[in-house]
């Protein structure tokens, strides 16, 4: 027993609940509060990931209820890899001012940061919980601070969320009728439990039903293709730090959460049984990553476009889990890494651009890179990385899902990640070309605009650095963590 | 064939309910109404798992001297208390919902899908 499973879900939730109680009466200190719990939270995800590695799997029994009776939270290699994610990445978030990030100055009676921190809470919770029940709790805790931090802008966001919320509310009830049959074929919650109990109820009806009505209810979480229509109208009415948010880490913590219930609990050769269900989310995902890259490029709103983009993006973590094989599932969790920094990067790219000349159509952003170079340049690099040049970051997620691909003797999934990667040129290179090459135009708001304030361009510059440090050093993030991470996961 | 209905009609009845929440929350066009039909097609999920905790002649889950420590005669508690955690989570969704309700009222002066969609064009 150990406790750093549960220190990086507690802190951050206190700290949730103590930055609102302060913040009624001070919000500086509310904010030095939540930097502290995001800060406590990274620290004790960076440890775990080191003794996961070296001395195996950490559990904490909530209450000291051992499992199958109690419930249970597990740092594996992998979700101690998610946590470090989702910590580092909401870390660099809050030094973006949030008068900027998220549309409105933190005032009294507004728990700004209570519900940004909540909603860390729901995601670090999901990746930790050993527990089928108490995953569908995290998962409705991240949604609901979702749905409200998506209508700080107010005017459209409105319907926005609502739609969201609508949808969001029928994945999360699938997930927890596919739990309910799952209980009453095996008698456990317990994750490890059920993965033990499952193989021999393999024949039963109700345990097919479960798996597919868990994948449905995931799918419309993760917005994995075609189950994703909620997601271009709340990504693009989202503030820039929740768009950051959402994009980058709440879609691939629903991810997540569709590794460990396809690979930890049923076993790869099931899903390839009576109901094919990995070729099924393979062949959704490869029609997705094309469509979404199509409609990303007929985009004018350049959030909107990076929402159709994140669309794209998830299909390839899915193609990557419908894979099964360590070199797809190596692929899959580089590119939740890879995905995090990149795509971050541009919604706060974006929100500083609204900030200085209140453009979001990409058609008027021509000349923008003399007059803000550093955030441009930040934008390039991740740009670039979004397509797949090397030696960023992205190129490298690719890769191993290319090889993944072949591996599996699948060629047309080859055919669609290049495919696709060329459509990615087509909607970034116009931006990049439009930015750097076009003379500004002579109006007020552009001839105005310069870079924006430290506390923008920090964090972006930040970012996009991060996308070209882990490009370089990936090699070591694979043969360090992710490999023997994903040999534990397929071994069982 | 009516032996088995009788077996199974609470079934029947739960994904009856489930269809008609669904076709509350994605074929109304009134906000309100697609509320309504997400809880229909939340409480069906919890009558589901109550429906699977019961069984025939067995009591309330408190060990009574009286009727011994058997465990099955005495009703299984864990979907109780998961259901109830559910219930809580769905009274939280309910009241994001109608507050988020409230405020496209407020902006749109209007609760039909159509009329708001008009009012954002303009």
């Amino acid at each position: 027993m150990s406790a750093l499973p549960i220190i990086i879900v507690a802190s951050l939730f206190l700290s949730a609940l103590l930055s609102v109680l302060v913040g009624i009466w001070q919000r500086t200190l509310a904010y030095i509060i939540a930097l502290a719990g995001v800060g406590i939270s990274l620290g004790a995800a960076a440890v775990g990931l080191f003794r996961v590695l070296d001395n195996g799997n950490l559990h904490h029994y909530l209450g000291g209820w051992l499992p199958p009776l109690g419930i249970e939270y597990v740092l594996d290699p992998i979700s101690a890899f998610m946590t470090l994610i989702i910590t580092t990445v909401a870390l660099v978030l809050m030094i973006y001012p949030p008068e900027v990030g998220l549309s409105q100055a933190p005032r009294k009676g507004i728990p700004l940061y209570g519900l940004v921190l909540l909603l860390l809470t729901g995601l670090a919770g999901v990746v930790v919980t050993g527990d089928l029940f108490n995953l569908y709790v995290f998962l409705e805790i991240y949604a609901l601070a979702s749905y409200t931090l998506i209508t700080l802008r107010g005017g459209p966001a409105y319907l926005a969320s609502f739609r969201y919320l609508i949808l969001g509310t029928i994945g999360g009830s699938f997930y927890l009728l596919g739990v309910g049959f799952i209980y009453f074929s095996t008698g456990s919650l317990n994750m490890a439990d059920v993965a033990r109990l499952l193989p021999s109820l393999y024949d039963a009806p109700a345990v097919t039903a479960a798996l597919a009505l868990i994948v449905l209810g995931l799918g419309i979480k993760m917005a994995l293709f075609p189950l994703h229509v909620w997601l271009p109208d709340a990504h693009t009415e989202a503030p820039p730090i929740m768009a950051a948010l959402l994009a980058s880490i709440q879609i691939e913590v629903a991810a997540y959460a569709l590794i460990r219930i396809l690979l930890t609990i049923f076993q790869p050769q099931y899903l390839s049984g009576w109901l094919p269900v990995t070729s099924i989310i393979g062949w959704f995902a490869a029609a997705g990553i094309i469509i979404s890259s199509i409609m990303a490029i007929a985009q004018k709103d350049f959030k909107r476009m990076l929402a159709y983009s994140t669309v794209g993006q998830v299909a390839y973590i899915g193609l990557g889990i419908s894979l099964a094989n360590p070199l797809g599932l190596i692929g899959a969790l580089l590119h939740i890494l890879n995905h995090a920094f990149m795509k971050s990067c541009l919604f706060l790219v974006a929100g500083g651009i609204r900030q200085q000349t209140g453009f979001t159509d990409v058609s008027r952003f021509a000349g923008l890179g003399r007059r803000m170079p550093l955030t441009m340049a930040a934008f390039t690099v991740a740009a670039l990385a979004m397509i797949g040049i090397p030696p960023t970051a992205g190129f490298f997620s690719k890769w191993y899902l290319a090889l993944g691909s072949i591996d599996a003797g699948n060629w047309a999934f080859v055919a669609v990640i290049l495919v696709s990667s060329l459509l990615n040129a087509v909607y970034f290179f116009r931006i990049i070309e439009k930015v750097w090459t076009t003379p500004p135009k002579s109006e007020p708001s552009v001839e105005l605009a310069k870079e924006p304030v430290k506390r923008i361009t920090a964090p972006v510059t930040i970012l996009a650095v991060g996308v070209l440090v882990l490009g370089l050093i990936n090699a070591v993030i694979v043969t360090e963590i992710l490999r023997p991470a994903v040999t534990q996961l397929i071994a069982g | 064939m009516f032996e088995m209905f009788l077996g199974r009609y609470v079934y029947a009845f739960i994904v009856g309910l489930l269809v008609i929440g669904l076709y509350g929350m994605l074929g109304k066009r009134n906000l309100v109404k697609k509320v309504i039909g997400m809880t229909i097609f939340q409480t069906a999920i919890f009558l589901f798992f109550i429906e699977g905790s019961t069984k025939l002649g067995a009591t309330v889950p408190v060990i009574d001297p009286q009727v011994g420590t058997e465990p099955a005669l005495y009703v299984n508690p864990l979907p109780h208390v998961l259901i109830l955690t559910a219930i809580v989570v769905s009274v939280a969704i309910v009241g994001v919902a109608l507050a988020l309700l409230i405020r496209i009222y407020r902006t749109y002066g209007s609760l039909d899908e159509k009329d708001i969609l008009k009012g954002m064009d303009k």
